[in-house]
C-alpha cells in the first residue's frame, strides 16, 4: 500500500535487466519501500542488478518470467500478491528491439518480436492488473514508444507492437480504473541504453534517468499519458497527420 | 440486506484512495453482511475523518453503521449514556448538553463516529488532566469475525477490551459502547487565552502547576515563524462556564446549544490547492496578532472552543488535488530537544505548516495501541504537493523514535512498519489478542496492511 506521498513500498519490474524499467525503480525506491521484484529471462544479469538496488531494509528479489510462456503469467502474478501482498507499481519494460531489416522479411523473426512485446506483454498486463484490481488499488507503467505512434519504416515490426500495447493500455486502463488502478503510458523518443547501443541517435534522444523523472512526476500526478521528453508530443501530433507521401520522403530512417 | 457497491474510499487528507466495496447496514443485518466477506476482509468506517488510509480497506467490504436518535440512552442519573456506534458526536452532543453533560473527551471536530472514536482512542485538551477516551468507556457491545456478539469492560474480557480501545478496528465491529459523562452547568466554556513568545517558554508555562488547574489546555504555534518568533503560541485554557458565571443574557438558557456550519468549501478548487506557503504564513501572522496578549475568563460556545474547523465544511478541499498529511506524534518528558529540533527543522523547511496544536499529555492508559503516553504531542497539517516532503518527514520519524516517541494511527499516512514496531512495543502482545478473536483475518484494513498489524 503506497503512503500519502505516493511512495510506494512494493514495486515489481518485469523485465528486471531493462536499463528504463531500472532507473524507474531507482528513482521511485524511498524508505518506506520494503520490496523490489525484478522479473526476467536472464536471472544472472538480474541479479547482477539487484546487487546494485539492495541495502539494508530493501528486499530484492529476482524471479525468473518467460514473455512468450504465456501460460504461466496468472500464476506468475498470483505467486507475486502471495509472496509479497500488494503490489503498489508494476513497470511492464520488457521488448525486443530487432533488426528492421531482417523482421521486415523474415515472418519467423518478426513473429518471435511480436510474441514478446505484444502478446507477452498483453498477457502479463492483464494477469498483474486483475491482481491488482482485487486489491483495489496500484499502478502499472506501460513503457510504450513513440515508435508506435506513427510506425517508420526503419522497424515496422517493433512500431507495431509498440502500437499494439499503446492502444491495449489506453483501453485497459479504462477498464481496470473503476477498480482504482491506475495505467500510466510512458512515450519516450530515442532513448540511449543498452537497446539502442549502436544506433544512430534520433532527434530529441533522452536518457533512462529523464524517463524515470518523467515517470515518477506522472504517476504522483496520475496522468494516463507522459511523454519524454514532453515536446514529442507535439512533434508527433504533427508527424502522425501528414499525408502519406510526405512522411514517406522524411529523411527519418 | 442491501447490497454493496463499489466506492473509492479517502481519508480526510484526501491522498491515497482505494476502492472498495460499500454497504450501510444496522446492527440486525451485520452478521449476515461479514458472511459476504471474501480474501481482503471487512472494515468498518465511520465518517471518514481519519487523515490517512485508516478507514479504507480496498478491494475488501467496508461497513457504514446505520444511526438513529433511537440510539442514544441517556441515564441522568447515573451520569452515563449507552450510544450506537455509527452515531456521531455532534447527534450525541446535541442530546446530552441541553441536558446538562458533556462527552468525557472530544477531538477537534465533532464529525466523529463513536466506533471510530473508540478505535482511535481520540485524546483532546483534557487528556493531562482526564486521559484518553478509553478511560471513560464503561463497556463495548462487539461483534466478532464469527458473526457472534459479546461484551467487553474494562473488568470483562480486559484484553480484548483494551485491544478494542485504539484497535484501529481490527478486532471487531463495535455495536454500541456506554460512556461515562460529565456533568456540567452551562453549555459555555470558560476561557484564559495568551501569547507565548517561544517554544522554550511555552514548555515552561505548559509544565507548570497551573496547567493540571485547567481541565482543558491546549497551544496553537506557528511553524512558519522564524528566527526568534521560532515557536510562538497562543495558548488556550479553560473549562466549562458555571451558571454564576453567565451573563443575564446568557442565564436565560445556561444550556444552549445548536452549532452551525458557517460556510462550505465548494469541490472544485484549484488542483494545487489555495492553501500555500504565502498564504498559510499570512494566516498565522493574523491568528498569532488577533489573539490577546492575555485574556481572562472569556466566556466561548462550545463549537468555538472545541471544534472551530467545523465552522467551515469540507475545508480539506482547500489543499487541491495532492490533499494534505497530518503529522502527529508524541515524545516523553525529558525529550524536549526532541521537540526543538522538530520545530527548528520544520521552520526551516519551509513547508507550510497550518496552525499545528502542541499538547501535553497525561499519563497513558492500559490499551497496547493507544497514541497518547505521558509526554508532549505535536500536531501539524502539511499540504500534500509540498517539495520533498517524504525527505523531510523521514527525518524527522528518526528523531521522534529515537527520542522513544511515536506516531497517532489515526492522523498516520506516512510511516514505516519500522516506525510502528519501535513506538508500540506492546505491538505483538495486541496481535496476539487479535489472532485469537479473529484467526482467519476477516477484520482488515489499508492502514494494517500498510503499517504490518494484520
Amino acid at each position: 500500500m503506497e503512503n500519502a506521498l505516493g511512495q510506494p513500498q512494493t514495486i515489481v519490474l518485469i523485465g528486471g535487466t531493462s536499463d528504463i524499467g531500472l532507473a524507474i525503480v531507482r528513482r521511485l525506491l524511498n524508505p518506506t519501500t520494503t520490496s523490489v521484484v525484478l522479473a526476467c529471462r536472464d536471472v544472472e544479469r538480474g541479479e547482477r542488478a539487484a546487487t546494485g538496488l539492495r541495502h539494508r531494509d530493501l528486499s530484492v528479489d529476482v524471479v525468473h518470467f518467460e514473455a512468450t510462456e504465456t501460460a504461466a503469467h496468472e500464476a506468475f502474478a498470483r505467486s507475486l500478491s502471495e509472496k509479497y501482498g500488494d503490489i503498489d507499481v508494476a513497470i511492464i519494460a520488457f521488448g525486443l528491439l530487432g533488426d528492421g531489416s531482417v523482421t521486415s522479411v523474415d515472418p519467423e523473426a518478426a513473429v518471435e518480436i511480436a510474441d514478446v512485446n505484444f502478446t507477452g506483454v498483453v498477457s502479463c498486463t492483464i494477469a498483474i492488473a486483475n491482481e491488482m484490481r482485487q486489491q483495489g488499488h496500484g499502478s502499472i507503467v506501460m513503457l510504450s514508444s513513440v515508435a508506435g505512434e506513427r510506425v517508420r519504416r526503419v522497424n515496422p515490426v517493433y512500431g507495431g507492437t509498440k502500437a499494439g500495447i499503446d492502444g491495449f493500455a489506453q483501453g485497459l486502463g479504462d477498464v481496470i480504473a473503476a477498480d482504482g488502478v491506475h495505467m500510466l503510458i510512458v512515450r519516450p523518443g530515442f532513448v540511449e541504453s543498452a537497446m539502442t547501443t549502436g544506433h544512430e541517435p534520433a532527434p530529441f534522444a533522452t536518457t533512462p534517468e529523464k524517463v524515470a523523472d518523467a515517470t515518477a512526476k506522472a504517476l504522483r500526478a496520475r496522468r494516463r499519458t507522459v511523454w519524454v521528453p514532453g515536446i514529442l508530443r507535439y512533434v508527433f501530433s504533427v508527424l502522425r497527420h501528414l499525408p502519406g507521401a510526405v512522411w514517406r520522403r522524411l529523411p527519418l530512417g | 440486506m442491501p447490497r454493496p457497491s463499489r466506492a473509492r474510499l479517502w481519508g480526510w487528507g484526501r491522498t491515497n484512495p482505494t476502492v472498495a466495496e460499500a454497504v450501510t447496514v444496522d446492527a440486525g443485518s451485520l452478521a449476515a453482511t461479514l458472511k459476504e466477506a471474501g480474501p481482503r476482509g471487512v472494515l468498518a468506517r465511520g465518517l471518514g475523518r481519519s487523515y490517512g488510509d485508516a478507514a479504507q480497506n480496498g478491494g475488501g467490504l467496508v461497513l457504514r453503521l446505520t444511526s438513529g436518535a433511537g440510539d442514544i440512552t441517556l441515564d441522568t442519573v447515573g451520569g452515563k449514556v449507552t450510544v450506537g456506534a455509527g452515531v456521531n458526536l455532534d447527534e450525541l452532543l446535541r442530546v446530552i448538553v441541553p441536558r446538562g453533560f458533556f462527552v468525557p473527551v472530544t477531538p477537534g471536530t465533532r464529525f466523529v463516529t463513536i466506533g471510530g472514536a473508540i478505535a482511535s482512542d481520540i485524546h483532546g485538551k483534557n487528556h493531562h488532566v482526564d486521559g484518553s477516551l478509553g478511560a471513560h468507556v464503561e463497556a463495548i457491545t462487539l461483534m466478532l469475525a464469527d458473526g457472534s456478539t459479546t461484551t467487553v469492560a474494562p473488568d470483562r474480557n480486559p484484553a480484548l477490551f483494551w485491544a478494542t480501545v485504539g484497535g484501529m478496528g481490527l478486532t471487531g465491529v463495535m455495536i454500541d459502547a456506554t460512556i461515562r459523562l460529565l456533568p456540567i452547568e452551562t453549555s459555555r466554556m470558560r476561557v484564559d487565552t495568551s501569547r507565548v513568545a517561544d517554544l522554550d517558554a511555552l514548555l515552561a508555562t505548559m509544565s507548570s502547576d497551573d496547567d493540571d488547574n485547567a481541565r482543558y489546555s491546549v497551544a496553537w504555534i506557528d511553524l512558519v515563524a522564524k528566527g526568534r518568533n521560532l515557536g510562538r503560541s497562543v495558548l488556550s485554557r479553560g473549562d466549562h462556564a458555571r451558571f454564576t458565571e453567565l451573563d443575564a443574557a446568557a442565564a436565560v438558557s445556561p444550556f444552549a446549544y445548536g452549532p452551525h456550519q458557517l460556510v462550505a468549501v465548494p469541490p472544485v478548487v484549484p488542483p494545487i490547492g489555495v492553501l500555500n506557503h504565502a498564504s498559510i504564513a499570512a494566516f498565522n501572522e493574523f491568528w498569532f496578532r488577533r489573539a490577546p496578549v492575555r485574556r481572562v475568563g472569556e466566556i466561548q460556545g462550545i463549537a468555538a472552543f472545541f471544534h472551530p474547523l467545523d465552522f467551515v465544511g469540507s475545508w480539506n478541499r482547500l489543499y487541491g488535488s495532492r490533499g494534505m498529511l497530518q503529522y502527529q506524534f508524541v515524545v516523553p518528558f525529558g525529550e524536549e530537544q526532541a521537540m526543538r529540533t522538530v520545530v527548528e527543522r520544520l521552520s526551516a523547511s519551509g513547508a507550510p505548516s497550518f496552525l499545528a496544536v502542541l499538547k501535553r499529555f497525561g499519563a497513558a492508559n492500559p490499551a497496547p495501541l493507544s497514541f497518547p503516553r505521558a509526554g508532549w504531542t505535536l500536531a501539524l497539517d502539511l499540504p500534500g504537493a509540498s517539495h520533498g516532503l517524504g525527505d523531510l518527514l523521514h527525518g524527522l520519524d528518526k528523531v521522534v523514535l529515537d527520542a522513544g516517541g511515536r506516531h497517532y494511527f489515526a492522523k498516520d499516512a506516512h510511516m514505516t512498519p519500522d516506525a510502528v514496531r519501535r513506538g508500540y512495543p506492546r505491538l505483538d502482545e495486541w496481535k496476539a489478542v487479535r489472532h485469537e478473536v479473529d484467526p482467519h483475518g476477516v477484520w482488515q484494513s489499508d492502514l494494517g496492511r500498510r503499517l504490518g498489524l494484520l
